[in-house]
């Protein structure tokens, strides 16, 4: 479904690249993690995934396919066409991912809104489900407020649903536990883990907390230094480690012994 | 803790003074504004004319009513086209960037280069003098400073997440500009569009002052600020209360930006 190959990604302002040829593959119905530490392009990935990475800031080399539709030298127009409507996007900070000057409803509804020609009532019967699907207590309440009035772990609900309320065939999950609390974190993973098991919607996972990783992802890639030193399954990966890059985060992954 | 916002509501009260003036002044005034008398010239402040009478007669009081009006609207009109221009320029830059921004903002740097009021009267004095063409010139000499305020703006929020994720959602660019961003810009485009009001007002008074401004029988407060110059000897109160509505009406907006400035900050 979504297949990336020898991708190099080079912003116009930096003399060296961000991602240095990677190969990924994600099949449908499939959680694939990508984990590494900050800076070793995993985001930038996503970014380029998403098409927010246009040729106006960033060089990008390689073959990126969804579908068999190439995201990598289409128009605007195709690009935007794919934008929400096939793929969704969750991001890290659920506080900033909104507009502080709108309502709840119509953020979510955005991708309805130009993706189809749904009129108010059905835009909003749909927002209310999609809600619905994302657990939120009193879609209804929730549909009229405000940003400012809303929890991190319920905003990140909220964003989980307006990326998947036209349904798309890839979920873009960017960090999304990252700066929520432990037990919301929990929720927010058996959420997305449920969504994939009931829609089979396919799943890029973008993480470097390799715990949050070992729950979800049936496959994960390891990223060091923009290129992917290790990919397998998840199993395979934790219990026999191949690169040394991975044996040492392994490694990092505190555990119930007091630091000496 | 909250704390009363002062400089916003001693604003609101000493701008809606002069504003009341300005509307009462629309439908009445205490004397015709240009009835002329012989035998009552620089009469001093009194209960029949508070603010006194000038050099023909004529009553201050009604004079700075209808002067007030004047550059009121002017004042109006000329941050209504800058700040319309400037939000279109701004957003555009900060928006697009690449050439669009190169060339829009050298153009918009070129026209700062100049001292503004000086390139009005450059304007001015191709249009010929009156009150549209003044709207007119201040106006397009006051769009670089709204069209800088708001592309920062724009390319600050430009990498806001929010922005990020309508453009994923397949928002178009109008919408993301115009739904999305610009009412988020209104906290400090607010305070800049009080501001440029208060300039406005201090432009035209120069402009009326100089004599390329408004024509008589109209009347604006800069006009009658450098009339009154010729006799500030003889009848002080003509300067005083004319230059004293100036400087009422300058306080009280500038109080407010200031104060919408910290009600910005308190809420962040």
């Amino acid at each position: 479904m979504l297949e990336i190959q020898d991708l190099h990604v080079r912003f116009h302002d930096s003399d060296h690249e961000a991602v240095r040829g990677i190969d990924l593959t994600v099949n449908d119905g499939e959680i694939v993690g990508l984990v590494g530490e900050s800076g070793s392009g995993k985001t930038v990935t996503a970014m380029t995934v998403a098409g927010l990475l246009e040729g106006d800031r960033a060089e990008r080399r390689g073959a990126l396919h969804l579908d068999g539709c190439d995201l990598l030298h289409c128009d605007r127009e195709t690009l935007r066409a794919v934008q929400g409507k096939d793929i969704g996007v969750v991001f890290q900070e659920p506080m900033n991912a909104m507009n502080p000057l709108m309502r709840i409803g119509p953020q979510v509804e955005e991708s309805l809104l130009a993706h189809t020609k749904m009129n108010k009532e059905e835009r909003r019967r749909l927002a209310l489900a999609a809600m619905a699907d994302a657990e939120l207590s009193d879609p209804e309440g929730i549909y009229g407020k405000y940003p400012h009035e809303l929890s991190g772990g319920m905003l990140q609900r909220v964003m989980i649903a307006a990326a998947i309320v036209s349904e798309p065939k890839l979920l873009l999950a960017d960090e999304p536990t990252t700066a929520l609390d432990v037990t919301i974190q929990a929720q927010i993973l058996l959420l997305l883990k449920k969504l994939n098991g009931e829609k089979g919607m396919s799943m890029l996972f973008i993480s470097h907390n390799l715990n949050v990783v070992r729950k979800l992802c049936s496959r994960v890639a390891v990223m060091e230094k923009g290129k992917i030193v290790e990919t397998g399954c998840t199993d395979q990966v934790f219990y026999h480690p191949q690169a040394d890059y991975t044996k040492r985060l392994i490694a990092a992954i505190p555990t119930r012994r007091k630091i000496k | 803790m909250k704390r009363k916002n002062t400089s916003l509501y001693i604003g609101l009260v000493l701008a809606g003074l002069v504003a009341l003036l300005v509307v009462v002044g629309c439908f009445w005034t205490p004397y015709a504004p240009t009835a002329m008398s012989g035998s009552a010239k620089f009469l001093a402040p009194s209960w029949r004319h508070w603010f006194g009478t000038d050099n023909f007669g004529r009553d201050i009081f009604s004079r700075v009513m209808k002067g007030a009006g004047t550059t009121f609207f002017i004042s109006l009109c000329t941050v209504a086209i800058g700040a319309a221009a400037g939000i279109v320029v701004g957003s555009l830059t900060g928006y697009f960037g690449g050439w669009v921004d190169d060339v829009l903002m050298r153009l918009n740097d070129a026209m700062t280069a100049f001292p503004s009021i000086l390139l009005a009267l450059v304007l001015i004095s191709l249009l010929g003098p009156g009150k549209y063409h003044i709207i007119l010139a201040l106006g397009l000499v006051f769009i670089p400073s709204y069209a800088r305020v708001v592309r920062s703006e724009f390319a600050r929020q430009r990498e806001l997440n929010y922005v990020s994720s309508a453009r994923l959602m397949g928002a178009g660019n109008l919408r993301i500009l115009f739904v999305h961003m610009l009412p988020n810009t209104g906290p400090v485009l607010l305070p800049a569009i009080v501001i440029g009001f208060n300039n406005a007002v201090l432009a035209e008074a120069s402009m009326s002052y100089l004599g390329i401004g408004v024509q008589p029988p109209d009347a604006s407060l800069g006009y009658m600020l450098s009339e009154s110059q010729s006799y500030l000897g003889k009848a002080p109160w003509y300067a005083l209360s004319t230059g004293l509505t100036i400087v009422v009406l300058i306080l009280g907006f500038s109080l407010i930006s200031q104060g919408l400035r910290r009600r910005k900050r308190r809420r962040c």
